[in-house]
């Protein structure tokens, strides 16, 4: 009786365990970053409920396992799009064809801010990136003057960085290096004051990997806090400590704005409008990626994509931007809009 | 040592002494011990009360009546969009028609309200070309606002609910069409990028499927194990080997168990992503130890006398053990199972690697669906930008909570109703 019972109840879990694997996919798997997550689950479920359709399941896998996720090869078992917070690279295209995934099509959906932010009841500051990159750079140059000598960062105070800030310890918060926002903020933010020092900057051409940990590297004696990835609790830890900063997706500080407010940087505050138009320093471009062999086999990849580029989702007045997508210029769009209808697969990057 | 009587006052005060400082050393560790207690405790307090004060409010919604026009010729075109702005219109008559004043009325709904009406309208097509008091669901700013979570004394860029919003829901109130009602979606529904629609329904029968595979995989495949090592196996090397192993499993950081079933369960058995069934198995490796232990532990507690009378009355060893050493030892090994599950409840680290914390917004039918469980929703939900989600992450743990204390509370049960005094 006993034994009958376990014997049924493996060949059950068998079954099962076989009926998966072998089950035609009805519904669009999307993965990576969790940066694009929030505005493709929102055209997700709008898909879902306005259409026949399933409604796709989105992972936050990170752009770059999403993108290795997607890469992995062809069939019901690999995702069919993945989200991503930067652009593909040339290496991971090639990965992606080593494993028979010819076509992919690219598809920029907007802008994305990253703000650095305090609380409501701290002062209001102007950085420059100059600034940033002088206080949280691993290394900086002697007396923060251009031709210094290298040193480890010696500035504690923002007033030790520049008069005009104010004298208070530096601290920010931010996300940890396993985050899309992180490269981006090190990419746009710090790299882009380093090279404000144009003798860093000429160490480009002589040696690339020096050049990329002297300008993208964060110090690390806990003047820069890693958070964690939850933008939220570094939200809530700004509002209780008026003296941090935080570093984050525009979104949350566009929610959040009865708590934090955002610094403007080289005079230009995180505005919807500034980084629409691009004045404001610090943003990236938002993409996803289809798998045009998947197209027509998963249904409703088609729809899918006609849902994220209709006027409704990713338009000036769509309802992307209620969730914090800053929309592509006109022109972008269209030229974005015409690949999306036609599926035409990326040549190279 | 010469004048005993002078040393025998000495060595009684001596030893008084020595009394009152072992009396005090006891105080003391009491002391430490009350402290130790008062901490613990205090700490649970503070949780529970952080996660209660912000999560009952999303036991409740903020509602908003509206007159609808069920208009037979706008359904038939399907223009419910139409419909819903119709009664907004009607609802907030001062409002201008101009594009960005239509957008703010929209906003004050939630966003999926076009479809709500859809749905109500197929479920009872009998309510074409009628107009119908209808109660949906306020946006997150206004639900938020109304719940007092936004302060509508800052100046009006800084909050994010305008001064016109403000306006309408005084109106609104004045008129009785707004309140707080019970969150039928919450236990209703599945995932939503809309805090005020999003549900824990999902997320609970993913639980609950995937601990179906857990349970049937790792219990009978535990208290075997537990058997043949207590009642048949040789005492030797390898079976010493095995037991120590099996103890340094149970205490592998789960995270690692989610890397062999990503390598094993999807990689090279193609299981389906996502999917209960590849979770719960994972799952179901992570219990396997606290099983085997807890069931060894409860088998060696039953006394060899029941056996050995057994066979001496001529059962086999087989009989002895399933008719009499595995029924005593029950109430242990079940304890263990279910604080197995318990553990593997409130799981997410394994659940990563295996696809389970997605954005899935169906509710799912069967062990191969794409699902997620309640922590991976939590987790989700915690990063989420909007407001509103906030209350639901604190709710969502207070349902996850609510599950483990059920299920702690079952073991207990069974160990008082079944456990024997031998």
């Amino acid at each position: 009786m006993h034994n009958r019972l376990v014997a049924a109840v493996f060949v059950a879990c068998a079954a099962v365990a076989a009926a998966g694997a072998a089950q035609a996919r009805d519904q669009i798997n999307i993965v990576g970053s969790s940066t694009v997550y929030p505005f493709a689950t929102v055209v997700a479920e709008t898909f879902g409920r306005g259409s026949d359709f399933k409604t796709p399941k989105i992972e936050a896998t990170g752009s770059g396992g999403g993108l290795k996720l997607f890469c992995a090869g062809l069939g019901t078992d690999h995702p069919d799009i993945t989200n991503a917070s930067r652009r593909m690279k040339s290496s991971e295209l090639e990965k992606c064809r080593e494993n028979g995934v010819m076509d992919v099509v690219e598809i920029k959906i907007g802008y994305d801010g990253i703000v650095i932010a305090n609380a409501k009841a701290a002062p209001e500051v102007q950085f420059t990136l100059r600034h940033l990159f002088l206080a949280l750079a691993k290394q900086v140059p002697e007396g923060n003057q251009e031709g210094g000598q290298l040193v480890d960062n010696p500035n504690q105070a923002w007033s030790d960085v520049d008069p005009s800030l104010p004298d208070v310890a530096i601290e920010v918060l931010g996300p940890p290096p396993t985050s899309g926002t992180r490269d981006a903020f090190n990419e746009l933010a710090i790299e882009g004051g380093c090279k404000t020092f144009p003798g860093l900057k000429t160490i480009k051409k002589e040696d690339k990997n020096r050049y990329k940990a002297i300008c993208r590297g964060i110090r690390e004696d806990g003047a820069y806090i890693e958070a964690g990835e939850n933008d939220n609790l570094i939200v809530q830890k700004l509002a209780e400590n008026p003296n941090a900063f935080g570093v984050f997706g525009f979104s949350f500080l566009d929610q959040n704005r009865d708590a934090v407010k955002g610094a403007s940087i080289d005079g230009v505050a995180p505005e919807f409008e500034n980084i629409a138009t691009r004045a404001y320093p610090v943003s990236r471009p938002l993409y996803f990626y289809v798998k045009k062999a998947h197209v027509d086999v998963i249904p409703g990849i088609r729809e899918y994509i006609a849902a994220f580029t209709s006027d409704d989702a990713w338009g000036d007045e769509g309802y992307l931007t209620d969730r914090g997508l800053i929309p592509l210029p006109t022109d972008e769009r269209a030229q974005f809009g015409d690949n999306a209808v036609n599926l035409i697969p990326l040549e190279s990057l | 040592m010469t004048s005993t009587g002078l040393s025998a006052i000495s060595s009684q005060a001596a030893a008084n002494r020595l009394l009152l400082r072992r009396k005090r050393a006891e105080r003391r560790f009491q002391l430490y011990g009350i402290l130790a207690i008062s901490a613990a405790v205090g700490f649970l307090i503070v949780f529970l009360a952080s996660i209660v004060s912000r999560g009952y409010m999303g036991f409740v919604q903020t509602e908003v009546q509206l007159t609808v026009n069920f208009d037979a010729e706008l359904i038939e075109a399907g223009s419910y969009r139409k419909i819903l702005r119709t009664s907004l219109v009607e609802l907030f008559p001062e409002a201008g028609s101009s594009r960005a004043e239509r957008r703010a009325l929209a906003g004050m709904v939630s966003a999926g309200t076009v479809f709500v009406l859809r749905e109500t309208v197929e479920a009872d097509p009998a309510i074409v070309g009628t107009v119908q008091d209808v109660w949906v669901l306020a946006s997150d700013p206004v639900d938020q606002f109304y719940k007092g979570r936004i302060d509508a004394a800052l100046p009006e860029g800084e909050r994010p609910i305008s001064d016109a919003s403000l306006a309408r829901i005084a109106g609104l109130e004045e008129a009785g069409r707004i309140a707080l009602r019970f969150n039928r979606n919450f236990f209703s529904r599945g995932d939503s990028r809309n805090p005020e629609e999003a549900g824990i329904l999902g997320a609970i029968v993913g639980s609950a499927l995937a601990l179906v595979v857990t349970l049937v995989v790792s219990f009978p495949i535990g208290v075997m194990t537990a058997v043949y090592l207590e009642a048949f196996a040789p005492r030797n090397r390898i079976t010493r080997l095995i037991e120590i192993n099996i103890n340094n499993l149970a205490a592998v950081p789960s995270i690692v168990f989610g890397l062999l079933g990503l390598a094993v369960f999807l990689n090279l058995f193609g299981l389906p992503r996502s999917a209960p069934v590849s979770g719960g198995l994972v799952l179901s490796l992570m219990t396997l130890p606290t099983i085997i232990i807890s069931s060894r532990a409860a088998i060696r507690a039953v006394p060899p006398s029941f056996a050995e009378a057994a066979m001496g009355l001529g059962a086999s060893r087989v009989q002895a053990i399933f008719h009499h050493v595995l029924p005593a030892a029950a109430p242990g090994t079940l304890t263990g199972a279910i604080i197995g599950m318990a553990q593997a409840l409130g799981e997410t680290a394994p659940l990563l690697m295996m696809g389970m914390v997605a954005f899935v917004v169906e509710v799912p039918g069967g062990f191969t669906d794409p699902s997620t469980v309640l922590p991976a929703q939590v987790y989700l939900w915690a990063d989420s930008p909007e407001r509103g989600f906030a209350e639901k992450t604190a709710a969502a743990i207070i349902v996850l909570l609510g599950f483990l204390l059920v299920m702690n509370g079952l073991a207990v049960y069974l160990r008082r109703k079944f456990e024997k005094q031998w």
